[in-house]
Parts: C-alpha cells; sequence; structure tokens
C-alpha cells in the first residue's frame, strides 16, 4: 500500500476553524495599530505639535507653560473620550445589529441614542439645569427607557417589526426634540444643539474616569453573553433549539443599550458611529461578527473624525458628529452600489 | 413583504364598493365637521352663534382661522396624496416625506436661504424649501437606483436614511456658526400652519394643484406598479415614463407642503394605510381618501394642539407625530405595514 497524503478529517476541521481565527487576529492587530497611530496623531499634532520627549515630560509631571495645559486639559482627554466612546459605541451598535440581524437596527436608527438627546434636552430645557451629571444621567435613563418601550411594543427582538417600532419612535422623539427647541431661550437651544450632534469639547478627567470603570464592569459582562452571539445570528427560532433563551438575548440588548447611553451621556449621540463600526468590521473579518473588532473600529472613527473637526477648515472647529454624519452617507451609498443591504450582508 | 396577510379575497368587491358609498359621506362629514371647529376653536374660543354677529373682534378672529383653515386642509390633502403616491412608486410600506430624505432636503436648503442668500421673509424661504424638497426627491431615488437591480424599497429607506443624516449634520454644521439662522429655523422645523394667511397658498396653489392633477390620474399605473416592475412592463406600460409621472407629482406635492408648513411627518405614512383598511387595495379609490383623510387628520391635529397646552399652542408637525406614532405602532403589531 502506498503512503496517502491526503489530510485526516481532523486536520481539515482544524484548519477550517483556525483560518478564521488567524483572520481575525490579524484584524485586531491592525485596528489596534491603527487606532494607536490614530491616538497619536490626535494627542501630539496639530495646530500645536508636541514632541515625543515633551509628551513624557509632561505625562510624568514637568510643568511646560502652555504645552502642559493643551495636552493635559484638551488634547489627552479629547482622545481618550473620543476612544472610549468609540469602542462604547461601536460595541453596542455591533450588538444590536447582529441580534436584530439588520445593518441597519443601529442605535442610532431604532431611536435609541435620540431617546437619550431627548431627555437630556427636556431637562436642560424644561428644569433648567445645565449640570453636565444630571443631563448625563438624564441621557441614560432616556436610552434605556426607549429601548424599553420599543421592546415591549414590538413584542419581540425578530424581524423588522423593531426596527419599524424604533424608526417611528426616533421619529416621533426628533419631534419631541424639535418642540422644546422652540421653547428654549435661544442660549438653551444652542447648547441643546450640540447634544444633539455629538462632541468631545468637554471632555474633562472626571467623565473619562466614569466611563473607564463602567467600561471595566462591562467589559466581562459582555464577554460573557456575547457568547451565545454566533446562535443568536441564526435567528430566534433556532437559537431557542439550540438552548439560547430570549431572556439572555435580551441581556445582551439591554447591555448594547447601556454602552449606547453612557457614550450619549458623555459626549453626545456622535452620528453614524455605531451604525458604521458593525459592518465595516465585519467587512474586514471576511463576514464574520467581531465585537472587540466593532470597538476599535468605532475608535478609530471617532478619534480620526475629530481630529478632522477640528483642524481641517481652518479657524473652525465643528463637532465630531458633524464629520460622521457626512462621512456616513457616502458609506451608505457605498453599501447600496455594492449590493450588501440584504440581511446577512456586511 | 415579509408579513403579507392572507386575505380571502371572494367577499371583497361588494363590501369594498358599498363601503365606497359610506366612507365617501363619512369623508364630507368629517370634513365639514373638523373645518367649522377649525374656525371657532382656538385660545379664544368662538359660538356659532357669535361667529355671525359681526362685531369686529369677531370678524379679525374669522379673517386669521379661515386661511389657517383652508392651508391646514391644502396641506393635509398634499401631504396624504404624496404619502399614497410614494408608497405605491417605492412598494415600500414606509415611504413618506420624512423618511426618504424630502424633509432634511428642504430643511438644509432653508437654512442655506437664511444664511447665504439671506432670505427672511416666508414668501422668500419658501422656495429654497421647495427646491430642498425637490432635489431631495429626486437625488434619493436616483442614488437608490444605483446598482444592479434597480430602486427597491429597501435601498430607498436605506438611500432616504443616508440623504437624511448627512443633510442632518451640514444643516446642525451651519447652525451651530449661526445663532440668528438658528432662531428662524428653529421655529420653521416644527412643522406650523399658525399665522398662515392667503399669500404662501396662493403662491403654492399652482404647483400643488398640477401635483394632485398629475397623482390622481396616475391610479391605473399606481395599480399596476403594485405587480412588479417586470409584470407591469408586461403588461405594457411604459415604467420608465410612468415612474417620472408619478414622481413628479410626488416632488410637487410634497415639496409644495413642506414649503407651506415646515416639515410634517406621520401623516404621509399613516393616512393612506388607514384607508387602505376602510377602501381596499384600488388606488383609483385609495389616492382621493388619502387626499381627504389626510386633510381632515392634518386640521384635527392643528385645533387639538391649540388647546392641548394653553397658553402656548403645540404646533401642527408636532402633534401629527404624537397622534401618528400609536397609530403607527399598531399598525405595525397588526402587520398592516407588510400588507403592499
Amino acid at each position: 500500500m502506498s503512503v496517502i497524503e491526503a489530510p485526516t478529517p481532523t486536520d481539515v476541521v482544524r484548519r477550517a476553524r483556525r483560518r478564521p481565527l488567524n483572520r481575525h487576529r490579524l484584524v485586531v492587530g491592525g485596528l489596534s495599530v491603527l487606532l494607536f497611530l490614530l491616538f497619536v496623531a490626535r494627542v501630539l499634532l496639530g495646530d500645536y505639535t508636541i514632541t515625543i520627549p515633551d509628551f513624557f515630560r509632561i505625562v510624568t509631571g514637568t510643568e511646560i507653560p502652555g504645552a502642559s495645559f493643551i495636552l493635559l486639559e484638551s488634547k489627552l482627554p479629547r482622545a481618550l473620550l473620543g476612544v472610549l466612546v468609540g469602542v462604547a459605541f461601536g460595541v453596542g451598535g455591533a450588538i444590536f445589529q447582529t441580534i436584530l440581524r439588520n445593518p441597519l437596527a443601529s442605535p442610532d436608527v431604532i431611536g435609541i441614542s435620540v431617546g437619550a438627546s431627548a431627555a437630556a434636552v427636556a431637562v436642560l430645557i424644561l428644569v433648567d439645569v445645565t449640570d453636565n451629571r444630571w443631563l448625563s444621567l438624564a441621557a441614560i435613563l432616556g436610552a434605556l427607557g426607549t429601548a424599553a418601550i420599543v421592546r415591549l411594543v414590538s413584542g419581540g427582538v425578530a424581524g423588522y417589526r423593531l426596527v419599524l417600532i424604533g424608526v417611528g419612535m426616533a421619529a416621533a422623539l426628533n419631534s419631541v426634540i424639535q418642540y422644546l427647541f422652540t421653547r428654549a431661550d435661544i442660549f438653551d437651544a444652542q447648547l441643546a444643539l450640540r447634544w444633539l450632534t455629538g462632541s468631545l469639547h468637554q471632555a474633562d478627567w472626571p467623565t473619562i474616569r466614569v466611563l473607564v470603570v463602567l467600561l471595566i464592569v462591562l467589559t466581562p459582562i459582555v464577554a460573557w453573553l456575547a457568547r451565545s452571539l454566533r446562535i443568536t445570528e441564526l435567528g430566534e427560532d433556532a437559537a431557542a433549539g439550540l438552548g439560547v433563551t430570549t431572556r439572555r438575548t435580551d441581556a445582551l440588548l439591554l447591555v448594547g443599550v447601556v454602552l449606547v447611553a453612557v457614550g450619549v451621556a458623555a459626549s453626545g449621540p456622535i452620528a453614524f458611529v455605531s451604525f458604521l463600526a458593525g459592518p465595516i468590521s465585519r467587512a474586514l473579518n471576511a463576514g464574520r461578527t467581531t465585537l472587540l473588532g466593532a470597538g476599535l473600529v468605532g475608535a478609530a472613527i471617532v478619534v480620526a473624525a475629530d481630529y478632522a473637526a477640528e483642524y481641517l477648515i481652518l479657524d473652525i472647529n465643528f463637532p465630531v458628529g458633524v464629520v460622521t454624519g457626512a462621512l456616513g452617507a457616502p458609506f451608505l451609498l457605498w453599501l447600496l452600489a455594492s449590493g450588501r443591504t440584504g440581511r446577512r450582508s456586511a | 413583504m415579509t408579513l403579507t396577510e392572507q386575505r380571502v379575497p371572494a367577499s371583497l368587491p361588494l363590501s369594498g364598493r358599498a363601503s365606497t358609498a359610506t366612507a365617501a359621506a363619512t369623508l364630507v362629514v368629517a370634513v365639514v365637521a373638523v373645518s367649522a371647529a377649525s374656525v371657532l376653536v382656538g385660545s379664544r374660543m368662538v359660538s356659532p352663534f357669535e361667529l355671525f354677529s359681526g362685531s369686529d373682534a369677531m370678524s379679525g378672529i374669522v379673517e386669521a382661522r379661515v386661511p389657517r383653515t383652508a392651508v391646514g386642509l391644502t396641506l393635509g390633502a398634499a401631504l396624504g396624496l404624496a404619502g399614497a403616491c410614494m408608497q405605491g412608486l417605492t412598494r415600500n410600506p414606509l415611504a413618506d416625506p420624512g423618511i426618504l430624505g424630502v424633509n432634511a432636503g428642504a430643511a438644509f436648503a432653508m437654512v442655506v436661504g437664511l444664511t447665504v442668500f439671506g432670505a427672511s421673509q416666508l414668501n422668500q424661504y419658501l422656495w429654497f424649501a421647495f427646491a430642498g424638497a425637490a432635489v431631495a426627491t429626486v437625488a434619493v431615488h436616483m442614488l437608490a437606483s444605483l446598482g444592479r437591480d434597480g430602486a427597491t424599497p429597501v435601498k430607498l429607506a436605506i438611500a432616504g436614511a443616508a440623504m437624511t443624516a448627512a443633510l442632518t449634520s451640514w444643516t446642525s454644521a451651519v447652525l451651530l456658526l449661526d445663532r440668528q439662522t438658528l432662531e428662524v429655523f428653529r421655529l420653521w422645523q416644527v412643522g406650523t400652519i399658525g399665522g398662515r394667511y392667503w399669500s404662501p397658498l396662493l403662491t403654492l396653489a399652482p404647483m400643488l394643484a398640477v401635483g394632485a392633477a398629475l397623482a390622481l390620474v396616475s391610479a391605473r399605473v399606481l395599480n399596476t406598479l403594485t405587480l412588479g416592475e417586470d409584470m407591469a412592463r408586461g403588461l405594457g406600460r411604459h415604467t420608465t415614463r410612468d415612474r417620472l409621472i408619478v414622481g413628479l407629482a410626488i416632488v410637487l406635492l410634497s415639496g409644495g407642503a413642506t414649503a407651506l408648513a415646515g416639515p410634517v411627518a406621520f401623516v404621509g405614512l399613516i393616512v393612506p394605510h388607514l384607508v387602505r383598511i376602510v377602501v381596499g387595495s384600488d388606488y383609483a379609490r385609495i389616492l382621493p381618501f388619502s387626499m381627504g383623510y389626510g386633510a381632515v387628520l392634518t386640521l384635527a391635529a392643528d385645533v387639538v394642539g391649540r388647546v392641548v397646552l394653553p397658553p402656548a399652542e403645540v404646533q401642527v408637525g408636532i402633534m401629527t407625530s404624537v397622534i401618528g406614532v400609536p397609530i403607527f405602532f399598531w399598525m405595525i403589531r397588526r402587520g398592516r405595514l407588510g400588507a403592499l
């Protein structure tokens, strides 16, 4: 008998399983490097350049007039906040899109972000509170409330119904915001507009600290719950058959809502980040969902967009949400042109 | 779409015809009732007897409320008709000026008109709103036609969402830099017919009339399109020309409506669906009834908005959302939006 070189079945399976895993490592590694470079550019470059030795001197406590202030009070907190909310939006959005099996079902399309904004604007204009902490709390409660209503009215997470209810909810909440706008005095109205666009201008260390703690608490929960995500993608019935209960899916959705809510509370609803991050990371990862990748893409988008918003046009500092909103449209067009708008598309 | 209901067609024609007469009678009564209410109800209530007393105060109130009533009816009729045409043309149950980017286009053009061209009077910026709405409608349709399979419902919805997102962020960019524009814009963007007299209505009347005429003669076209693009072509329709005519009607109607009152959501979305429940799926009936009930719903919303939160008024655009959302939710839960 001749020696047969054919691979054993075990080898075939092992190789087939390893390929996506390797690809995932590559994607995550590449995105991490990209994010690091963007972060460095955001912190060091711009209209006031900080050299690398200076950066380390300032961070380790040396006082350099001018540079210290700009780095510690503006550039560094903004970059950090950008990374944190980018991760929150990216992961939150990817959770939604995966569970609802629809790239359109991101939290900003189905009303969650709008709910957060509406609550914050209501408190700002009706109660006349301008303290950021209360506004943030209102935003989180608003997002949770909206999510609860959408979930209860639609009566399940399956199919288009939840998306449709969410779109309707978003439209209604938008008109609530517009009504509040007409009741506000003009200074409040402009402040409220920032809440609607999403901006990193108000980045400060206490916010960052709270956000870091929250993300550290949420990460293991997401990791634990997300193990069922692969199965949830197969659809509600199949998932139920394979032992993933609706309760578990709901818990994961709840975590997604919390992530988005926390992000909105910290920076306002930065348009389209949670919508873009999931599909981009999926496309990079050969069509497989990756929450880690989505988080990294989200962070990269926010940091890069913030850089563009700050320095692209001389003397005009746009809030970051303006750039991401303008960026979201071409991406959607690409989705259209490449015919990737189906159910299981990137 | 996926939720298509299985219905028994056997009893439809007869009961449909019978209910058409009833529905028409109900509609006439409803229009008269809501118009009367619109003249009488407001921060200063008027009794029917006072109305004919001929005092100066009375004539002042009537002079303000009669044109407002006319504007409300026209606005609602245009929105209802535009919504029905859009849903028929795109075969998309969610088609609505708000969702297909029309309102966002109008809003952005408004802001450009206010800042760049210095428009300050309603009769000036009305044209910007109209142009913006028209351009956005055409652009969304063209974008959705990219790619292999033409303008499918899903692609239209996505193109509309993309347009809305991009235009909204550009609008906010301008507004953040210019406080004065924000002051005018925020009062316009809620959608209001308060303080409208005859002049904007007369300015826009020709466009709205042409739009309505084009829409109403398109009933057969829309019926054929319901069968799908291929089937319609097989039945000998020039689908491109048909689409252009209906599209022009939509542009004129929704652009005119948005120019008249600002963005008013949900009327164009829910009225055709409700009408469809009552009169069946023939566009020859859907179109006129959508027009009528659109007018009734809009004016009723405006009347309620005048008294619901005294002393201020709640604008008609807000009220249609408040009334529209529960109906919208109810329709989705019943699976009604799938039945196209």
